[in-house]
C-alpha cells in the first residue's frame, strides 16, 4: 500500500502567463502535396527549408533554431536531420504531436526566441507517403492502439472517429448533413487554393451519396493521406523587419494533453480547459477572430472546436453550421485553403496546414481567396489518437497587419 | 435475434480454399496477461492495489495514482454501449476479408471505456455484458454481448471467430474403446457435429460400450491406432481434408514411479500413446487443418487434447504417467504456436483422476467421463484454451498458479 501523506500540501497559485514580447511568425511555405511519392520525409523537409531560406533571404546556416515534426523520418529524428541537411542550430526540437505539431512548435519556438536561445527558428512539418506508408504507420502507432484498438476491426482513425461521431450525433442531434456542410464549404475554399489535392466541386448530394467507410463516417468525411511539407519562421519583430518580411504577431497560445480523461468518450478537446486563457492572453474574444483554421481530420472534430473555442456552446455545433457560411467570402471563414479534407493530409504537415494558411491570410500573402480585411486568425491543432481519442490539443492567435 | 448458421454445402473442389489470415498479432506484455485470463475464459482487468482504479487498456502503472502495483483480477462484466460503428474498409487483410465488422464503445460499470467487438443483437445505446476471448491470432479481445441470451446468439459471425463450435463441423475423437472417448463422441454429436469420426484400435476386438457408440447419430467408426504411424497417416489420408476438429482422448494410464519393476517398458508404452501418439496425430492432421483455418462455416477450428492435470506437477504414485503428461503439455504449447497462423485453436482440457480401473486406489473426488465430455464441448463452444475438469484439476491448477514449487512438495509428500 502507498502511504497517504499526513498533510496535503497547498499548491501554489497558478502564476499568470507572461505575454509574448515581440515574437513574430513569417514566411509561410507550402510544398505542393502529392498523393503518392517515392521521395522520403528528408526530401520533403529539405524542400520546405530551401524555400523558407530563399524567400527569407537567409542562408541555411542562419537558421539557429529548428523544430521538426514528421511521422516518417525513422530511424532519424530532428538530430539526424541536422547532419543530413547541413544545419548547425543551437536550439533543436522534435515535436511528435501530429495535428497539434505546428501550434506546439510555435509555442516552444516563441519562448526560445524571446529568451534569446535562438534568433531564427525554422518550424517544419513534412512527411513521405509511399504506397505502403499509411499501413506501416498504423501498425506501429502506439501501444494502446496496438493492444486495444487495432484488433477491433482495424479501421484505423476512421474507426475511432466513427465512434466519436456516432456518439456526438446521438448526444446533440447532429445529422450527416451538418457534417456535410463543413466538408462542402471547405471544398469550395480548396477550389481557390492552387495546392489543394481535391480539384472537383463537392455538393451536399455528392457528400450524402458517398460510400460508407465506417458508419456514420463516409468517404468525404475522410482525409486523403499524401506527401508534402509546410514550414514557417519564428523570430523577433526586429529581425523580420530587417529582412523585410511580412509577419504576424503571436498573441497567445494554449496546449493541453489527455484532457478530460474521465469523459467516457471524447466529446470535447483540451481547448475547453484552456480557452479562457487563450482569449485573455490575446486580449480578444471569439468575435474578434477573422479567420479560423481548425484541425479537420474529420468534420466532427471541427464542430467540437467551434464549441470548445467559444464560437458556440457545447452541443450547438449543428445549429451553428446550419446558420453560418464557412467559405472564404462568408461570415465565418474556416479552413480557408480547404483544410486537410480537401487540401490533403500530409502526415505531420497536416498539423501545419492551418498555421501556414492563417499566416498567409493575415499577412496579405494568400494563395487561396483572401478573406476580406483578415487581421486576426485563430489556429487550432489536434492530434494523436493514442487509443480511443485525440490526446493533444492546442491553439494560437496570430495578428497581422491585415490587407 | 441472429440469423442461424445454415449447414454449408458440399465443398466445390475447383474453388480456391480461402487462405487463413491472422488479426493483428503484436501485443504488449501487460496485454498478454489479459490473454492469459481470457485463455481460461475469465474476464479480468487490471485493478490498482493502492487506489482501486480499474484500468484499460492494459498498462504498467495506475492512471489514478501512478502506483505500479496493479494486478489482473476478475471484475464486474456489466456496462453500457454508448456508440457503435460498422467498419467497412480496413488495411488489415484479416478484417478486410470479414467486413462489415461491428464495433462499439462500452462504458463499463466499474470505470473504463472499452473499444469492443459488438454482437449483432446488442441495441445501442443499451446494457451489455463483456466477455474476454481469444481471437484467431490467440490474443485476448473483448466482446460486448446482449445482457441476456438472444436467439441463435452463438451464430453471430464475430462471435464465431472467437469460438470453435462443433455445430456443422466434422470431428475426430481418437479413442472409441474407452469410456471417455465414447462420452465425448456422444456429447459432440448432441452438440450438432455433422460427423463424429471415432477412432478404434484393433477393431476386430470387441469392447464395452461398442453397441451404444455405434448407435450415436452421425458417428462413423474408423480404424485408428495412435501407436502406429501408418495407421494414423492412412486415416488422415482418408478424412484429413474434412476433419475440422480433432479431440484426442487417448490416455495410457499405469501406476508407478521410477523404481518399480518393468518401469521402463510401461513408461515407453505410455509415452508411445500419450506423447508420440499426440505427435503422430498432430503431424498427420495439423498441416491440413492449418491450411483450412478460414474455410467457411466448417473451417478447421480446433485441436483438443484431454490430458491429466498432473501434466503441471508430478504425482509420484503415477510418476512416469505424469511425466508423459508433462511432455504432452509441452508438445501442445509447441502445436499451439504452429497452428496459430491458421487460426486453429489448440485447447487443453486438463482432468483430475478419471474414475476407471487403473485408478481404483486414488481417493475421490474423481471425474466421470461425461464431465470431460461436457468440458470439451464447452471449451469448443466458448473458445476456452485451458479448462480444468473436476475439483482435483481445479485445485491443482490454482496451486500451480500460486507456486509450482510448493505444489511439487505437496504432491510429493
Amino acid at each position: 500500500m502507498v502511504e497517504t501523506p499526513q498533510t496535503e500540501k497547498q499548491m501554489p497559485l497558478k502564476p499568470s502567463r507572461r505575454p509574448y514580447r515581440d515574437v513574430v511568425v513569417a514566411v509561410p511555405v507550402s510544398i505542393a502535396y502529392v498523393r503518392y511519392s517515392i521521395e522520403t520525409a528528408h526530401w520533403w523537409i529539405a524542400r520546405a527549408l530551401k524555400e523558407l531560406t530563399e524567400r527569407a533571404g537567409i542562408r541555411p546556416t542562419d537558421i539557429d533554431g529548428l523544430s521538426v515534426s514528421s511521422f516518417t523520418l525513422a530511424p532519424d529524428t530532428a538530430v539526424g536531420l541536422t547532419q543530413h541537411l547541413g544545419l548547425t542550430p543551437r536550439w533543436l526540437d522534435n515535436i511528435p504531436m501530429g495535428g497539434a505539431s505546428a501550434v506546439v512548435a510555435l509555442r516552444r519556438a516563441a519562448r526560445a526566441v524571446e529568451a534569446g536561445d535562438a534568433t531564427i527558428v525554422a518550424c517544419v512539418g513534412g512527411d513521405a507517403n509511399q504506397v505502403d506508408s499509411f499501413r506501416k504507420l498504423l501498425s506501429s502507432f502506439s501501444r494502446f492502439a496496438q493492444d486495444a484498438s487495432y484488433p477491433y476491426g482495424y479501421g484505423g482513425p476512421n474507426g475511432s472517429f466513427a465512434l466519436l461521431t456516432d456518439h456526438y450525433m446521438r448526444a446533440y442531434g447532429a445529422t450527416r448533413e451538418d457534417f456535410g456542410r463543413i466538408c462542402v464549404a471547405q471544398r469550395d475554399n480548396a477550389l481557390t487554393y492552387p495546392h489543394a489535392i481535391m480539384k472537383k466541386k463537392l455538393t451536399l448530394d455528392d457528400y450524402m451519396a458517398a460510400r460508407a467507410i465506417a458508419d456514420p463516417i463516409h468517404l468525404f468525411d475522410c482525409v486523403m493521406p499524401c506527401a508534402g511539407a509546410e514550414a514557417f519562421l519564428v523570430t523577433t519583430e526586429d529581425v523580420a523587419k530587417d529582412l523585410g518580411l511580412p509577419h504576424a504577431k503571436l498573441l497567445s497560445t494554449i496546449e493541453r494533453h489527455n484532457a478530460f480523461p474521465d469523459d467516457p468518450i471524447q466529446m470535447r478537446g483540451g481547448w475547453a480547459m484552456d480557452v479562457d486563457e487563450l482569449y485573455a492572453m490575446a486580449g480578444c474574444g471569439p468575435d474578434d477572430v477573422d479567420v479560423l483554421e481548425t484541425y479537420d481530420d474529420y468534420p466532427v472534430i471541427v464542430m467540437m472546436q467551434f464549441e470548445d473555442l467559444g464560437f458556440c456552446g457545447k452541443g450547438e455545433g449543428p445549429e451553428f453550421v446550419r446558420t453560418h457560411d464557412m467559405t472564404n467570402g462568408g461570415d465565418f471563414p474556416q479552413n480557408t485553403s480547404g483544410g486537410q479534407l480537401s487540401a490533403g493530409q500530409a502526415g505531420a504537415a497536416g498539423g501545419y496546414l492551418g498555421m501556414v494558411e492563417a499566416l498567409r491570410q493575415v499577412t496579405g500573402q494568400s494563395l487561396s481567396k483572401p478573406v476580406e480585411s483578415a487581421c486576426t486568425a485563430l489556429v487550432s491543432g489536434f492530434g494523436m489518437i493514442n487509443y480511443d481519442r485525440g490526446l493533444c490539443s492546442g491553439a494560437a492567435i496570430l495578428q497581422g497587419s491585415g490587407v | 435475434m441472429t440469423d442461424p448458421i445454415v449447414p454449408p454445402p458440399k465443398k466445390d473442389p475447383q474453388k480456391v480454399t480461402r487462405p487463413p489470415e491472422s488479426p493483428p498479432l503484436q501485443r504488449s506484455r501487460a496485454s498478454l496477461k489479459l490473454t492469459a485470463a481470457a485463455s481460461r475464459g475469465v474476464f479480468a482487468l487490471q485493478v490498482c492495489e493502492a487506489c482501486g482504479t480499474v484500468s484499460y487498456p492494459p498498462r504498467d502503472a495506475c492512471a489514478g495514482c501512478l502506483s505500479t502495483d496493479i494486478e489482473f483480477r476478475p471484475v464486474d462484466d456489466r456496462g453500457s454501449v454508448i456508440a457503435e460503428t460498422v467498419i467497412r474498409t480496413s488495411t488489415d487483410l484479416y478484417f478486410r476479408e470479414r467486413t462489415p465488422w461491428r464495433v462499439g464503445m462500452v462504458r463499463l460499470d466499474c470505470g473504463p471505456s472499452i473499444v469492443a467487438h459488438l454482437h449483432g443483437d446488442v441495441a445501442v445505446p443499451g446494457p451489455v455484458r463483456m466477455v474476454a476471448k481469444l481471437d484467431k491470432s490467440g490474443n485476448a479481445v473483448l466482446m460486448a454481448l446482449p445482457e441476456t441470451e438472444s436467439e441463435n446468439m452463438a451464430d453471430d459471425p464475430e462471435y464465431c471467430e472467437l469460438t470453435a463450435s462443433p455445430r456443422h463441423r466434422r470431428v475426430l475423437v481418437t479413442s472409441g474403446r474407452e469410456a471417455v472417448g465414447q462420452a465425448v463422441a456422444a456429447a459432440l454429436s448432441k452438440a450438432g457435429a455433422s460427423t463424429v469420426f471415432v477412432g478404434i484400435a484393433e477393431s476386430w476386438k470387441p469392447f464395452a460400450g461398442q453397441a451404444k457408440l455405434e448407435s450415436i447419430p452421425n458417428v462413423e467408426i474408423m480404424p485408428l491406432d495412435l501407436t502406429d504411424t501408418t495407421s494414423v497417416t492412412e486415416l488422415a489420408g482418408e478424412i484429413g481434408g474434412k476433419t475440422d476438429i480433432v479431440v484426442n482422448t487417448a490416455d495410457y494410464v499405469r501406476p508407478g514411479g521410477l523404481f518399480g519393476e518393468g518401469g521402463l517398458v510401461t513408461a515407453r508404452e505410455a509415452f508411445d500413446v500419450n506423447v508420440f501418439g499426440l505427435q503422430r496425430l498432430a503431424q498427420a492432421f495439423g498441416p491440413g487443418m492449418r491450411g483450412r483455418g478460414a474455410d467457411g462455416v466448417n473451417s478447421a477450428a480446433a485441436f483438443v487434447d484431454v490430458l491429466p492435470v498432473h501434466a503441471l506437477a508430478n504425482t509420484p504414485d503415477f510418476g512416469f504417467y505424469s511425466a508423459s503428461a508433462a511432455a504432452r503439455n509441452s508438445l501442445l504449447q509447441c502445436l499451439r504456436s504452429e497452428m496459430r497462423p491458421g487460426g486453429v485453436r489448440v485447447m487443453s482440457v486438463f482432468t483430475g483422476p478419471v474414475d476407471d480401473d487403473w485408478r481404483q486406489q486414488v481417493p475421490p473426488p474423481k471425474v466421470a467421463p461425461v464431465q470431460i465430455a461436457r468440458a470439451v464441448v464447452a471449451a469448443l463452444e466458448e473458445g476456452i484454451e485451458e479448462s480444468f475438469v473436476g475439483d482435483v484439476a481445479k485445485d491443482i491448477a490454482q496451486r500451480f498458479l500460486d507456486d509450482p514449487k510448493v505444489l511439487e512438495r505437496e504432491l510429493g509428500k
